[in-house]
Formats: structure tokens, C-alpha cells, sequence
């Protein structure tokens, strides 16, 4: 079987995989990392989001050798080691912006991809717009798009923290 | 100890479970991986109907990796899939309940019906056999729809079963009714379709079984709202497992909305076949199977007349509706458009007589059952579409013939005519407040502003009624359910003060490991930071039926109300011997966490009292257990009916039909609010699925019964930019039968929505001609209504 040599959430592991083996299905069966979720099988729904150098993928329609040397960042190795969450993690608790938590993963690793390739900032209508490869059955969304908001205005520097929620 | 006093009801307390979720450590079923682990697929139909004259496994057993392969014939002892609830038509007759095979014996009857189960050491491997197995399918003539079902000569979904009518029951005085409707100033007629639904939770359904040979002991995880009633119905019905060598755990699961309530096939096949195999077997369902195996929702074709007198007061409803029930019945099918459906036909108005008549259809479709609302948001279209038209037909302020027609503030508790008494409502009040926040007066400039831009501008309104906290177990009981509706809750009150909750309730987002700490909170003043909540796993929790029809807090939490009073009324005993005064004279003040005497300066600290209750060493012995553990069962006295308003806008793009959600307001009754920001959630994530309803979500079976819309690419689930914000307030009036005066918020978003939707669109195309839109309103149909209206302008 072939092997795939890669980097995820600064941990370098060598782990034999099918040709077929997905990169969800090496993250989530073989390293045991379950934070990354399986939503759909047409790459649809966008709970499988990891970050593949950087950028977001879809791990359920990438392949487990095409992430060979690559450095992979997962939910898990969001918050810092002292357990500080992400200001992105934060937002979500802040503004309610999970119930369920089943596309939560996902659905944070495309958010803070999507704030960090806008460094002019994002309207709510392009926040909206950004989220098309994303589904969440629970929160309707509108918890998700002010969390993300506000999350851009720390992640850019002109917040120190989370504007508090009103509600 | 210190009480925070924002932490208890009514504060908007952060979720405790968020830290795990956001950080990955949330545990879902299919997270689970068991020592020794196998991996299960099924085969499933690809036809809607067809008899099966042979399967041949030999070459799937052969493939590597193959640990069993087994089918219908292997399993021929175990009794089939259980309905949780008999029905009884007009004439007195039960309802017709098929055989529901857990894996197919003979016959297959849905595409997605399950043939055959591979259990491999991989999930590929499991998968490559599967495709390995040649079944002989005969394929036969389906019906998918309920017209088509119950035609003259059409195809038998089961033997026997002549016209493939399951059930045709009534409610209500046919003789009163049709007296009603002589000498109306006005009868109108209507005629509609409530759309098929696929629930779409983002979790995939998920089981595992796994089997303990030295003790005889069952386990299986799955992704469920009732383990308890999972526990009941496969272990008593299924597999005969007795409840003490059977325990269910349905750990995380990530949403369900009604498609996780019921008792699936895959359960029981992973769990029989565990102990076959004497290892774990895991199995979960991949998008595809989601789609053609849980159960999916609505689905009436529905004929109307409502009787008006000359000023629009109604005089009486008369119904007729045919309800898909799918190729079997699902757990909890027969009761939805039934009790959960006609009950609810008065809606919130004093329209004297109504009566409906439901015929109850088997399809070659997957089975039918509870989503989100069950019944009562099909109840909500029809009556909040009808009250449009007849406002529209009659002349009459669409506003003030609801007005007109309110059952009144001050008549409450209201017998409606249709078996139900709701006991608390203000119907005026959130309709007044949501004319306000939607700012109603305002529409005209509103709508005259997008036609200057070209756009067709629309408001609907819907004002409804709903039932929840299902429900007292005498009434149900004799309403067909074969299960009591009771919850139960456990109070575990550790020596240091600490609180461990048990509740037969499931949280698969609504977030009651919060709201249930904040009860805790409230009525023994301990920090929600020193509370857990435990459910979701039948070795931990005494008992308990779950949550689906909104009714966790309402039941579970009124449960968990009356094992606190328990608790108090014990620490009160310990502390009056401690305190050497009567127990009348000793309060206990959560806020302070303190026993006192009363007109004293005299007082026992909470922590005092519980390690007392464990070190008993001076303490009322004679009298009184040491421990400080109670357990409450909590049996409603009626239905909890949540109410309110939901005004929609939109505007209509007239090149292309396009739909554009602008301004949506809901304002409802929930009674109490224990956490303002997840019910703020609840009713947002409600409404999303409403407007998905109406705008977009159908799914579509061919004449054939061929599934069309069986992917995310195929069924338009609601995204970000699909929606806009809503506005979400509340308007309380308080339950007058529970004791914490709380309805239930989980459905009223998907229950009062969807007319407001389509009233909306209706009303954005006024000047087309257009006298309803069927859901979704899509696109092609909305552009067609506007194309039609400028050929008939033009000619």
C-alpha cells in the first residue's frame, strides 16, 4: 500500500493508505482525529473543511495522497496550546452560532479562510456569499454571519476582542 | 456558596457545550470506534417495488475482508419493525399494519429498502462485497404518490391491503358541520399540497452493535433523540432482549428534527448481528442512503371549504386529506396527520365546527413521519392560506378577518371543537406586536419603492396555534399511542454540593445541558459550572421517553421542577435537625445558598446540608435516609400551546422569478423563557427550515417511484444567502399546567413560517391573477405566474 507522509496540526505522521482512501478518512480513521466531520458525499455540505496549506479543502473530495507532504490544519489544532481559543472559536460561542455542532468544524475552518483571504473585510451579503459551501440544518445562519463578523474585526487587528452579543 | 443570580431562568447564559463542539471534541456516534471493530453495508433496493426470487451471496462471502453476509433468511425469527401508534378508522376498524421486515423478506417496497448486510473488516471492504451479491429482482408496477395510490386498479403496496388505504379516520360532527355550511353568505374553496420534506440533519444516521459474551449484554450507540424508546421497541419487539441485557447510548448527535426519533432497521441489524459475529459492528449511512432511508416529511394533498358569514366571522371548516404514510409505518406516522394534524384545524380561531376526514396511504416510497412540527405546521398552511383567500374573496382586510375570528384573550382556558383545550394564549398581543416590529403600516411605500426598482414587492402574515410537550399519557393512550409520554428526571445532589442531572430528554442542539443547569441553578442555587447533565444513555438514566414535539423542557424539565422539590423538602429536614428548629420554620434560599430559621439569624449553608446527607453522623436517622438523591416522573396534564405571529416580505425579481426573502418578524408565545439567547436560535434555525419549505426544499419522486431528488445536488437545502435576518421576539403569557409555565420553542419557527412565506409571494404577484402557489415556490413556477399574467395583459 502507499504512503502518504504529512503534517497535521504540527505533527508529522507517516500512515499507509488505499489509492482510494480520502484525506477525511485518513484524518478521522487513522490519526484518529474525529473533530472533522463527514456531511454528504457530493462535497456539498462542507462539514469536512480542514486547511491544506494554508487554504480550505474539502478533506471528503481530496484524496489522501494529494495531501502527501502537506501540512494540514484541523479543528483540533485551532486553539493555542493553553487552550486559547481562536478568535473565530470564540465568535461562534459568543453569538450562539452552533446548536447541533455537527457543521461547526467545517463551517469555522471556511470562515476564518474566508475572513483571512479578505483582509479588506467582508459586508454581511459577501459573508452570505462566502458560506455557499457550507450547510447548517440548526442555527439558520444568522448567528454564524455576526459571529464571522465579528471575528474579522479581531482577526484584522481593529478589535482587541469579541464585540459581546446583545442577546 | 456564591450565586451568580444571571445564571438561573431568564439569563442568557453561554452554552456549556460549545467548547467541546468548537474544538472538535464533540462525540458522535460515528466517532465511536470499538476494540475489534467490524464495518457493516447494506444493500438496498434500487426498485420501488419488486419481488425478490433469489439472492446470491457466495461471491460477496468470498471477497476479502468478508467477515458474514446475511439476508432476509437469516433473520426470519425477529419480528419486524414496530408502529408506536394504532389508529382506528370511521367504522371502528384498526388500522392496516403490514409487516415491516428488517431486512426484506421476499419482497422489496421503496427504493433504499434494505436486502442485505456485508460485514467486513473495512468499510471498503464491506462496501466492494456488497456489490458482490446478485439478487433476482422481479420488478413490479408502484405508485408514488397518493392520488396515484388510491386510484381504481392501482398496484398493492402490501397484500392485501385493498386500495393501499392504511387508515380513513374522522374528527369532529360530520351532521353539525354540513348543517353549518347551509345558508352561508360565502363558502370558500381551496385546494392544496403540503410538499414532501427530507429532514437533512447534518449527521448522518450512525449504529453501532457490540455484544459481551461473558455477560450476555447488548450495546448499541446510535444516533437517536429516545434511546429509552429505542431500547423498548427493539428490545421487546425486535429482538426480543430484555431490558436489563440491553443498553442504548446515543452519545452527541448532531441535529434530528424529528427523523431521529424513530426505531430504524440499521439498529437492529448491527446489534442482531454483533452477536452473531461476537464482534463490534459499525455502520453509517452515507448521504445518499440518508436520503432514501430516513424518514421523511409532510406530504398531504388537502381539499378545504371554510363557511363565512356576511361579516366574515367563519362558521365551520370542513376537510379532506390524504396523507402519504410511505411503504411502512414508521414509528410515529399514523399519528401525525391525525392527532398532530386535524386537532389543530381550529387554529386560533372560534370557527364553531370543523371537521376533517384523513385517509392514510401506503406509496412505494420510504416511510413518512415526524419532522419538525409533525402536523401541526400542514394544520398552520391550511388554515393561514384559506383565511387569505376568503380575506381576499370576501373583500376584507386580511388583518381584520383575523382579528375578527381570535378566540378572545379573556376566554382561555377554550374548548376548541376539534378535542383540544388550550389553556393560555394572547393571539391579539403578538399580532399587534409583530404589525409593529414588521412596521405593516409602512408596506404600501415599501412596495410602491421596489416597483421603482423593478421588483414586485410582497408582505403575508401568519397568525397559529400549535400543541407541544407531548403529552398526558391517559389522553395519548387513549388516542392509540402504546407508549405513556411521561419524563423523568433524577437529581443527584453529591456530598460537596455538586449536582449531577439525569433527564430522559436528548440534546442534539438545542442546548439543554445549559437552559436544564440554569433550572438547577434557579431552584438550588448551585453554579451551573458545578452541574452536569447526563442523558442519552440508558445505564445512566433511569428512564425516559426523549425529545421530539418540543417537549423537553415542558415535560423533562417539569420532571426535573418536581425532583428538586424533593430534594429541598430533604436538605430542609436535615437542616431543621441541624438547625434544631421545626421544619415549617426552615426556607431555604436558593440566592444565598442558605437554610435559615425563619425571624432568625440562624442558617446552614447548602454544603453543610449535603455532606451532611452523607456523613449522617448527626443527623435524623430514625426518620429520614441519609443521601441526597431524588427521582421525579413527570406526567403532563395537557398539551402546552405555543402561539404567535410571523409576518414575512420578499420581493420578486419579475426576469427570472427569483424570490428574494427581505424582512422576515416572528414574534411568538413560548410561556417562560428560561434562556433568551438559544430560544433567540431555536425559532431562527425554525424559520430557516420554514422558508426552505416554501421557497425551496421538495422532494421529488418519479411515477415510478424512483427517487429524483436524492443528493444535495438534487434537494436545495437553505444557505446563507438563501436567507435573511429575522427578527425574533416573544410575547409571554405562561403555561397554566407545568410548573415552570414554559410551552416549547423548537418548532414554532418551522410551524408559523411557511404561510407567512407564501402569503408574501401571493401577495408580491396580486395583479397576476395568481390565487395560490404551491411549495416551493420556485423559480420556474414563480416565473411562469408572471409570464402567464403578461400573456393575458398582452392578448
Amino acid at each position: 500500500m502507499p504512503q502518504v507522509t504529512l503534517t497535521v496540526n504540527g505533527k508529522t505522521s507517516t500512515v499507509e493508505v488505499e489509492g482510494r482512501t480520502l484525506l477525511v478518512e485518513l484524518l478521522r480513521e487513522k490519526l484518529r482525529l474525529t473533530g472533522t466531520h463527514v456531511g454528504c458525499d457530493t462535497s456539498q455540505c462542507g462539514a469536512c473543511v480542514v486547511h491544506m496549506n494554508g487554504e480550505s479543502v474539502k478533506a471528503c473530495t481530496t484524496l489522501a495522497l494529494q495531501a502527501d507532504g502537506a501540512s494540514i490544519t484541523t479543528i483540533e489544532g485551532l486553539a493555542k496550546a493553553d487552550g486559547t481559543l481562536h478568535p473565530m472559536q470564540e465568535a461562534f460561542r459568543e453569538y450562539h452560532a452552533l446548536q447541533c455542532g455537527f457543521c461547526t468544524p467545517g463551517m469555522v475552518m471556511s470562515a476564518i479562510d474566508l475572513v483571512q483571504k479578505h483582509p479588506e473585510g467582508l459586508s454581511e451579503k459577501e459573508i452570505r456569499e462566502g458560506l455557499e459551501g457550507n450547510l447548517c440544518r440548526c442555527t439558520g445562519y444568522h448567528n454564524i454571519v455576526k459571529a464571522i463578523d465579528a471575528a474579522q474585526a479581531v482577526m484584522h487587528g481593529k478589535a482587541a476582542s469579541i464585540a459581546p452579543a446583545t442577546v | 456558596m456564591n450565586v451568580a443570580p444571571f445564571e438561573g431562568i431568564g439569563a442568557s447564559v453561554k452554552r456549556k457545550e460549545d467548547l467541546r463542539f468548537l474544538s472538535g471534541r464533540g462525540h458522535y456516534t460515528d466517532d465511536i470506534n470499538r476494540p475489534n471493530q467490524t464495518y457493516a453495508m447494506i444493500l438496498r433496493s434500487p426498485h420501488a417495488h419488486a419481488a425478490i426470487a433469489r439472492i446470491d451471496t457466495a461471491a460477496a462471502a468470498a471477497m476479502p475482508g468478508v467477515v458474514a453476509v446475511f439476508t432476509g433468511a437469516d433473520m426470519p425469527s425477529i419480528g419486524g419493525l414496530p408502529c408506536g401508534w394504532q389508529i382506528h378508522s370511521k367504522d371502528g376498524s384498526p388500522m392496516q399494519e403490514p409487516p415491516h421486515p428488517v431486512l426484506a423478506q421476499g419482497k422489496v417496497r421503496f427504493v433504499g429498502d434494505a436486502v442485505a448486510v456485508v460485514i467486513a473488516e473495512s468499510k471498503s471492504q464491506a462496501r466492494d462485497a456488497a456489490e458482490a451479491i446478485d439478487v433476482d429482482y422481479t420488478v413490479l408496477p408502484a405508485v408514488a404518490s397518493t392520488e396515484a395510490a388510491i386510484a381504481k386498479g392501482a398496484p398493492e403496496v402490501h397484500d392485501g391491503v385493498a386500495g393501499n388505504i392504511c387508515y380513513d379516520w374522522h374528527i369532529g360532527d360530520p351532521a353539525v358541520n354540513a348543517a353549518a355550511f347551509v345558508g352561508a353568505h360565502k363558502v370558500v374553496e381551496f385546494e392544496l399540497v403540503n410538499n414532501r420534506l427530507i429532514p437533512n440533519a447534518m449527521e448522518p444516521r450512525s449504529a453501532i452493535g457490540d455484544f459481551d459474551p461473558t455477560t450476555d449484554e447488548h450495546t448499541l450507540y446510535t444516533t437517536s433523540q429516545n434511546p429509552h424508546v429505542i431500547r423498548l421497541l427493539m428490545g421487546a419487539f425486535v429482538l426480543q432482549i430484555p431490558e436489563h441485557k440491553l443498553r442504548v447510548v446515543a452519545p452527541d448527535v448532531g441535529g434530528g428534527f424529528g427523523s431521529k426519533i424513530f426505531h430504524y432497521a440499521e439498529e437492529a441489524i448491527v446489534t442482531w448481528a454483533a452477536a452473531r459475529v461476537h464482534r463490534p459492528v459499525k455502520w453509517t449511512a452515507d448521504r445518499n442512503e440518508s436520503f432514501m432511508t430516513d424518514a421523511h416529511g409532510r406530504d398531504h394533498v388537502t381539499k378545504a371549504r371554510l363557511a363565512l358569514d356576511a361579516n366574515g366571522k367563519f362558521l365551520a371548516l370542513h376537510v379532506t386529506t390524504l396523507a402519504n404514510m410511505g411503504a411502512y409505518l414508521s414509528t410515529f406516522a399514523p399519528s401525525v396527520p391525525t392527532y398532530l394534524y386535524a386537532t389543530l384545524l381550529a387554529g386560533v380561531y372560534t370557527t364553531p365546527t370543523v371537521y376533517a376526514e384523513v385517509k392514510a396511504v401506503f406509496t412505494n416510497t420510504v416511510p413518512v413521519d415526524a419532522y419538525r412540527g409533525a402536523g401541526r405546521p400542514e394544520a398552520t398552511f391550511l388554515l393561514e392560506r384559506l383565511v387569505d383567500v376568503a380575506a381576499r374573496e370576501m373583500g376584507i382586510d386580511k388583518v381584520a378577518l383575523r382579528r375578527r375570528n381570535f378566540i378572545p384573550a379573556d376566554a382561555f382556558p377554550y374548548q376548541t371543537p376539534v378535542a383540544l383545550q388550550y389553556d393560555s394564549g394572547n393571539y391579539q398581543a403578538t399580532l399587534d406586536q409583530a404589525l409593529v416590529t414588521a412596521d405593516w403600516a409602512g408596506f404600501e411605500t415599501r412596495r410602491a419603492a421596489a416597483k421603482a426598482r423593478g421588483r414586485l414587492r410582497g408582505i403575508g402574515i401568519s397568525t397559529y396555534v400549535e400543541a407541544c410537550g407531548i403529552a398526558p399519557s391517559a389522553v395519548v393512550g387513549a388516542l392509540g399511542a402504546r407508549a405513556g409520554l411521561y419524563e423523568v428526571g433524577t437529581i443527584r445532589v453529591h456530598p460537596t454540593g455538586s449536582v449531577t442531572v439525569l433527564t430522559g430528554t436528548h440534546s442534539h442542539g438545542q442546548g439543554h445541558e445549559t437552559t436544564f443547569a440554569q433550572l438547577v441553578t434557579e431552584q438550588l442555587g448551585v453554579p451551573i459550572a458545578q452541574v452536569d447533565i447526563v442523558h442519552g444513555d440508558t445505564a445512566k438514566v433511569p428512564f425516559g421517553m426523549g425529545s421530539y414535539g418540543s417537549r423537553s423542557l415542558a415535560v423533562g424539565g417539569s420532571a426535573m421542577v418536581k425532583a428538586m422539590d424533593k430534594i429541598v423538602l430533604k436538605a430542609r429536614k436535615i437542616a431543621a435537625h441541624l438547625l434544631e428548629a421545626s421544619l415549617d420554620d426552615v426556607e431555604f434560599d436558593p440566592r444565598a445558598g442558605a437554610f435559615r430559621v425563619a425571624g432568625t439569624d440562624k442558617q446552614k449553608t447548602w454544603g453543610e446540608i449535603t455532606l451532611t446527607a452523607y456523613v449522617p453522623h448527626n443527623y435524623p436517622i430514625e426518620e429520614l435516609e441519609p443521601g441526597l438523591e431524588e427521582t421525579a416522573f413527570y406526567d403532563p396534564k395537557n398539551f402546552t400551546y405555543p402561539g404567535g405571529c410571523h409576518i414575512c416580505e420578499v420581493e420578486i425579481e419579475p426576469e427570472t422569478g427569483h424570490v428574494q426573502l427581505v424582512n422576515f418578524t416572528a414574534v411568538d408565545d413560548i410561556g417562560r423563557v428560561i434562556n433568551p439567547m438559544i430560544v433567540e436560535g431555536q425559532v431562527q434555525g425554525g424559520v430557516a427550515q420554514g422558508i426552505g419549505q416554501a421557497l425551496l426544499e421538495g422532494c421529488v419522486y418519479d411515477a415510478d417511484g424512483q427517487l429524483l431528488s436524492g443528493s444535495f445536488m438534487d434537494y436545495t437545502m437553505p444557505r446563507a444567502d438563501d436567507l435573511a435576518p429575522v427578527s425574533v421576539a416573544t410575547h409571554t403569557t405562561l403555561c397554566t399546567h407545568n410548573p415552570l409555565g414554559v410551552k416549547g420553542c423548537g418548532e414554532v419557527g418551522a410551524i408559523g413560517s411557511p404561510p407567512a412565506v407564501i402569503n408574501a409571494v401571493v401577495d408580491a404577484l396580486k395583479d397576476y391573477g395568481v390565487r395560490h402557489i404551491e411549495m416551493p415556490a420556485t423559480p420556474a413556477k414563480v416565473w411562469s405566474i408572471i409570464n402567464a399574467g403578461l400573456r393575458l395583459a398582452a392578448e
